[in-house]
């Protein structure tokens, strides 16, 4: 049986980061990550990976860095996080100051029969990424932090921050997001104003 | 123990990285991301002087697959540069350019095809256009050095205009050997 790693639920740890979204541009991990942001919500500006593991964060930095004056939040489990651990160094020296990024860190690969992950087995994340040079890290275990770190990311120049967010490894049933990328990517970017052509 | 002290010929890139990077300009690429390679030095330097274009070291090559997915989300356009040992690792996250039709864009300066007198580079410089191929990524050669803006040209159009994948594989002939001298 899995071993209980955190107390949040995530679906409402999710649903808290987004009450009172603005012009947040949210990316969403594959699995359970984009699971739990369709459930606190479809949005035009979401933007659901069904693949890509390890490059949620990467796609992260390239919106960010394409929309300085909007805050981008990236939403991911750690399993994936661990898979494009490199990227949390290219995060850093970039500087982007409007990007987040929240890890919701079961300790498991939950997709997948809920095997440990290295983050179960003892990595710390939050170390990995201030040693990477991310100055601003947070570890999150309840909603008072979660709040916090909701309003925090929407200043566009305290980027980039990492919160590692301990989250319960129970099951939460499947809230499916659109599978077109296409679509997705239209969506997006109609959003943003982009014509599409 | 010898050292090793190496040498990279570039006094040919000059030119063709010039027009590259001002065919770049004129597609509008706001986003250059790279992990480093000799052949590319030129128009990285290029890249990191404009202030009008982002550019990102990345730890991976697939890093930058990702990115140039990101920048077009929030309507940049962007540029991977690699060399084409990078190549293998991007497979996989190839599937996010395939499955949303992102246009894409990389420059891979190639290794293991011309003079080539590392053997290690030579299994991924021999599988580069079919890794890319067979992803569905579109090959473009660039072999001459007068062709660089017209190959650019048509490789950037192909991916911005027409939502494709494309990769322009830059002629190890073109970047010039690699000098290597011994010293007891």
């Amino acid at each position: 049986m899995a071993q209980e790693f955190g107390s949040l639920d995530r679906r409402a740890a999710v649903k808290a980061l987004l009450a009172d979204r603005g012009d947040l541009l949210v990316v969403s991990g594959l699995g359970s990550s984009s699971y739990d942001l369709f459930d606190a919500g479809d949005h035009a500006g979401n933007f659901y990976l069904w693949g890509a593991m390890g490059g949620a964060a990467m796609v992260g930095l390239g919106l960010a860095l394409a929309q300085p004056q909007r805050p981008v939040l990236v939403i991911t489990g750690d399993g994936e996080q661990l898979m494009g651990i490199g990227s949390l160094l290219t995060v850093a020296v970039k500087k982007p100051g409007n990007l987040s990024i929240a890890v919701l860190d079961n300790g498991h690969f939950g997709e997948t029969g809920m095997q440990m992950s290295h983050s179960g087995l003892g990595a710390k994340l939050e170390v990995i990424a201030q040693g990477a040079g991310i100055t601003d890290v947070t570890e999150i275990a309840d909603m008072k932090g979660i709040d916090a770190f909701g309003a925090a990311l929407k200043d566009l120049r305290g980027g980039p921050r990492l919160a590692r967010i301990r989250i319960s490894s129970g099951e939460v049933e499947r809230a499916l997001p659109p599978r077109d990328g296409t679509y997705l990517k239209n969506r997006f970017r109609a959003h943003l104003g982009f014509a599409v052509t | 123990m010898d050292q090793i002290a190496v040498h990279q010929d570039n006094a040919t890139s000059a030119d063709w990285a010039v027009a590259i990077y001002r065919t770049l300009k004129d597609f509008g690429v706001a986003q250059v991301s790279y992990v480093p390679d000799a052949g590319h030095s030129r128009l990285i330097k290029l890249s990191h002087a404009d202030a009008a274009i982002k550019t990102t070291v990345l730890t991976t090559e697939e890093e930058g697959v990702a990115l140039s997915a990101g920048a077009w989300l929030g309507g940049d356009r962007a540029v991977l540069l690699m060399q084409s040992s990078g190549v293998g690792n991007c497979i996989n996250m190839l599937s996010l350019m395939a499955s949303c039709r992102f246009p894409f864009l990389t420059l891979v300066t190639m290794r293991g095809e011309w003079a080539e007198f590392n053997p290690w580079q030579i299994p991924m410089g021999k599988a580069t256009q079919q890794a890319m191929e067979i992803m569905g990524v579109t090959v473009l050669r660039l072999e001459n050095p007068d062709d660089a803006e017209e190959v650019i040209s048509a490789a950037a159009s192909l991916a911005y205009d027409g939502d494709q994948q494309v990769a322009v594989l830059i002629s190890q002939k073109m970047i010039g050997r690699k000098k290597w001298t011994e010293t007891k």
